[in-house]
C-alpha cells in the first residue's frame, strides 16, 4: 500500500493501511498524532522502522516476526488457490458441458458431469452490485452524520450501535429477510413489475415463492454490508486534518462545502476500499441467500425477481451429500472462480483507489 | 443368554404396547417412551465402547438423534456421534474403518464395489444393510378453499413434471368430484438442497406413476419447472406462504406448519398419511437381501401398494459389519442398535419418521443380536 502515489492529502489507504497511511501531511495538530516513530519533522512514508542502523536484538526480531507475518499470509492464500486448483482440475476436465458457458450444474453422475458456472457467476455478480448500490449512498450518508452532523456525545454511541449490526449472524439476517422482509416487499415488488417491467431488472422473475428472490437477497445484503462501510468510512473522515477544514471555514465555506472540499476528496479512496470491503463479504455470503434464494429450474434472466443460487450458496446446499470427488471437484471449480473473482474484484479497487488519489 | 432372550421379548412386548399406542392420535410422552426400557429389565446390554462414532445420511440425522437420547437413557455414560456428511462418504468411512458404523440412504453397491470395501473392513466377514429408519413424505399443498385433495402417483407426477399447469386440471378434478378447485396455476416447490427425501420421492413418482414421470430420479430435483427451498423447514415455510403450491416434505414438517396433505389413491381408494396405513407399507416391502442382511425394496411399495397402505415411504439403513469389530464395539454397536430398534423408535414420531411395524422389528432384533 505503500507504493500508491502520496500526493497532498489523501493518503493511499489500502484496506488495512487506513489508519497507518495517513498521516502523512505537513503538520498535524495534536489529538491527531498517530504516528509510529517520535521525531518531529514529519519522515516521510514510515517505511523503515526509525533508523535502519540501530540493529538492536529486539528490532531484528520484531522485524522477523512482522515479515513471518506477511510471509504467512501470502503463503496461505497462495495454498489455498493451490488446493482449489488441484481438487478442481479433474472434474472440469471431464466435464461434459463447457465449464464457463453452461447454465448447469448437474453432479449426480460422477460419469457424466454436466456443469457450468454462468448462472452462477451472474447471480452472484448481480446480487452483490444491487446490494452494494443500495449500502455504498447510506453507508456515506452515516459517516458523514456522525463525523460532521452529530454532537460527540451522540455519535459515539451511535457508531457502536452500528459496528453491533456487524456481529449479528447471517442466519438471522436470512431469516428475518424471507420471513419479515419479503412479505413487506412483496407490493413494492409488484409495483416494480407492474411499472417497470420492461426494463429487464425489473421483469417478472421466475422464482415461485414468495419474496424469494434477488431483490430481497440484496436488501438483506446490504444491511449486512452496511456497517462494514460506515465504520471504515467514518475512521476516515474523522482523520480528515484539521488544517483543511478550517482553511476551508476560513474561506467562508458552509458545512456542505466544507465536506465538498475538505473531506471527501480526502476521504474518497478510504470510502472506496471501505465499500470494495464490503463487496467481498457479499460476494462470499452464503447462509442468509440459501435461505433467501429459491431454487430455480429455468435459467436466471438478469431479472432482480428470479431466484436462483450465488457460488457460495450453491456450495452450501450440497455440500451435506457430495459423495465423491469428482462431484464435488465441481463445487470445488465453482468455489475457484469465486476466488478469482473476489481477487479481480479486489484489483480493481486498488486501481480505482489509485486512480482517485492521483486525481485529488 | 437365556435371561437376555427374555429380556428381548419383555422388552418387544413394551415396544409394541409403545407402538400401537403410537397409532393412536395422541402422540406418546417422551418420558414414557424412555421410561421403560428400564422397567423391562435387562434387555439392552449396555457396555463396551463408551464413544460410538459414526457417519453417513443426513436423512436419519433426527432420527439417530432420539436414538441417541434414548441410548443414552438406557445406557447411562454412552454415547454415539454420528457425523450426517451424506451416504458415500458414510460408506467411505466405514469401509475405510474410521467410524463403527455407516448411515446410508441406498444399500452397498455390488458394482461399485462397496460390498467388497466393506467385507474387507469387516475382516472378510459380510457387513449388513439394517434399514432402521422409515419415513412418510406427505404431499403438502395450499389451495384456497380446498383440504380433502386426492392425488394419485400420476397426477402427482404431472404436477411436478409441470405437464399440470392448473388446480382444476380435468385430470385433478375426475380424483376430486364435488370439490370446487380453483382456476389457479399450479406453483410446485421442491428441495434446492440435494436430499435422500427428493430422490426417494423421484423413484416413487418413476415407479408408480405408468409412465408419467420420464425425469429420472437422484438426490437433485429434475421435474423442470418450480422453485426450490432450503431444507423440510424452507419447503414447509415456502408451501405455508404461497397460494396454489404443492411440493413434498416429511410428515412432522407438514404437520408443524399445518399444512394439507394430499391423500395418495393407488388404485384402491384415497388413503390418508396415518402412522397405520405407513405400517401397512413397510410390512408389504420385500426383503431381498440374504439371511440378516435386510435389503429392502421399496420400489414393489411404490408400484403396487398393498390396498390401504401409503406408499410414499423413503428407507435409511445402518451399515454395519456382521462380524469382526473388536468385543467391546460389537457389545456397544449391538446395544445401540438394540435401542434404536425398540424405545429409540418411540420418540421417532415427533422427528417425523415411521415407527417400525412389529414384523419387521422382529427381523432387526434377530440380525441385531446376531452381530459378533
Amino acid at each position: 500500500m505503500t507504493d500508491l502515489p502520496v500526493t497532498g492529502g489523501p493518503a493511499g489507504a489500502g484496506d488495512t493501511g487506513v489508519v497507518r497511511g495517513l498521516p502523512v501531511t505537513a503538520t498535524i495538530p495534536e489529538g491527531h498524532v498517530r504516528m509510529p516513530d517520535t521525531g518531529p519533522p514529519p519522515a516521510p512514508p514510515p517505511d523503515e522502522p526509525a533508523g535502519a542502523t540501530s540493529s538492536r536484538r529486539g528490532d531484528r526480531l520484531f522485524r522477523w516476526l512482522v515479515t513471518g507475518s506477511g510471509a504467512f499470509v501470502v503463503a496461505l492464500i497462495g495454498a489455498i488457490g493451490l488446493f482449489l486448483l488441484v481438487q478442481a482440475i479433474p472434474s472440469v476436465l471431464v466435464d461434459q458441458d463447457n465449464f464457463l458457458l453452461s447454465r448447469n450444474f448437474d453432479t449426480e453422475d460422477p460419469a457424466n458431469l454436466r456443469f457450468g458456472i454462468l448462472d452462477l457467476l451472474l447471480v452472484t455478480v448481480e446480487v452483490s452490485v444491487f446490494a452494494l448500490v443500495l449500502a455504498m449512498p447510506v453507508g456515506l450518508g452515516i459517516a458523514l452524520f456522525l463525523t460532521q452532523y452529530a454532537p460527540p456525545r451522540l455519535a459515539r454511541p451511535f457508531g457502536y450501535l452500528i459496528d453491533v449490526l456487524a456481529a449479528v449472524p447471517s442466519i438471522i439476517f436470512g431469516l428475518w429477510g424471507i420471513l419479515v422482509l419479503a412479505p413487506v416487499l412483496e407490493p413494492v415488488a409488484g409495483w416494480l413489475q407492474a411499472h417497470l417491467g420492461g426494463f429487464f431488472l425489473f421483469a417478472p422473475g421466475n422464482s415461485g415463492i414468495a419474496g424469494a428472490t434477488v431483490f430481497t437477497a440484496g436488501i438483506v445484503l446490504a444491511v449486512m454490508i452496511l456497517p462494514i462501510i460506515t465504520s471504515i468510512t467514518r475512521e476516515v473522515f474523522e482523520r480528515t486534518p484539521r488544517t483543511h477544514v478550517e482553511a476551508a471555514l476560513a474561506l467562508g465555506a458552509t458545512r456542505w462545502e466544507v465536506i465538498r472540499i475538505a473531506v471527501l476528496p480526502f476521504g474518497r479512496s478510504g470510502y472506496i476500499s471501505a465499500s470494495m470491503l464490503g463487496l467481498g463479504r457479499a460476494l462470499g455470503e452464503t447462509i442468509a441467500l440459501t435461505i433467501i434464494l429459491a431454487g430455480v429450474q429455468t435459467p436466471f434472466s438478469g431479472s432482480l425477481f428470479d431466484g436462483g443460487a450465488t457460488f457460495a450458496s450453491k456450495i452450501a446446499l450440497s455440500f451435506a451429500e457430495l459423495n465423491n470427488d469428482l462431484s464435488a471437484g465441481a463445487y470445488i471449480a465453482a468455489g475457484l472462480v469465486l476466488f478469482v473473482l473476489t481477487f479481480a474484484v479486489n484489483a480493481l479497487a486498488r486501481a480505482v483507489i489509485a486512480r482517485s488519489g492521483a486525481v485529488a | 443368554m437365556k435371561l437376555q432372550r427374555h429380556g428381548l421379548v419383555a422388552a418387544l412386548l413394551a415396544a409394541s404396547a409403545l407402538l400401537l399406542a403410537g397409532c393412536g392420535s395422541d402422540p406418546v410422552p417422551a418420558g414414557g417412551g424412555a421410561g421403560a426400557p428400564a422397567a423391562g429389565g435387562p434387555a439392552v446390554d449396555c457396555g463396551g465402547k463408551e464413544n460410538l462414532s459414526a457417519e453417513g445420511s443426513s436423512a436419519q440425522k433426527n432420527a439417530m438423534d432420539a436414538f441417541v437420547q434414548a441410548y443414552q437413557a438406557a445406557c447411562p455414560g454412552h454415547n454415539v456421534a454420528y457425523n450426517p456428511t451424506g451416504s458415500g462418504a458414510g460408506i467411505k468411512q466405514f469401509s475405510a474403518g474410521l467410524v463403527d458404523f455407516g448411515g446410508s440412504d441406498s444399500p452397498l453397491s455390488q458394482e461399485k464395489g462397496e460390498v467388497a470395501a466393506a467385507a474387507e473392513r469387516c475382516q472378510g466377514n459380510p457387513a449388513w444393510n439394517l434399514p432402521l429408519v422409515f419415513g412418510p413424505v406427505a404431499l403438502a399443498y395450499k389451495i384456497e378453499g380446498v383440504t380433502n385433495l386426492v392425488l394419485t402417483a400420476e397426477v402427482a407426477a404431472k404436477l411436478f413434471n409441470g405437464q399440470i399447469t392448473t388446480w382444476n386440471d380435468p385430470a385433478i378434478a375426475a380424483l376430486n368430484p364435488g370439490v370446487d378447485l380453483p382456476d389457479t396455476p399450479v406453483k410446485v416447490i421442491y428441495r434446492s438442497d440435494e436430499s435422500g427425501t427428493t430422490d426417494n420421492v423421484q423413484q416413487y413418482l418413476a415407479a408408480a406413476s405408468k409412465g408419467a414421470w420420464t425425469q429420472g430420479t437422484g438426490k437433485k430435483f429434475n421435474g423442470g419447472v418450480g422453485s426450490g427451498a432450503e431444507k423440510s423447514s424452507g419447503v414447509a415455510q415456502a408451501v405455508a406462504a404461497t397460494e396454489g403450491s404443492i411440493s413434498y416434505v416429511e410428515l412432522s414438517f407438514a404437520q408443524d406448519a399445518k399444512l394439507s396433505i394430499a391423500r395418495i389413491d393407488s388404485g384402491s381408494g384415497p388413503v390418508e398419511l396415518t402412522a397405520e396405513n405407513v405400517g401397512k407399507a413397510i410390512e408389504g416391502a420385500k426383503v431381498i437381501g440374504s439371511g440378516n442382511d435386510l435389503v429392502i425394496d421399496l420400489k414393489g411399495v411404490y408400484a403396487e401398494p398393498a390396498p390401504g397402505s401409503y406408499p410414499l415411504i423413503l428407507a435409511t439403513y445402518e451399515i454395519v459389519c456382521s462380524q469382526g469389530y473388536d468385543a467391546d464395539t460389537a457389545k456397544a454397536v449391538k446395544a445401540f442398535l438394540t435401542v434404536a430398534a425398540t424405545t429409540g423408535q418411540a420418540n421417532l414420531a415427533d422427528a417425523g419418521y415411521a415407527p417400525l411395524p412389529a414384523s419387521f422389528q422382529e427381523k432387526l432384533l434377530t440380525a441385531v443380536t446376531a452381530i459378533a
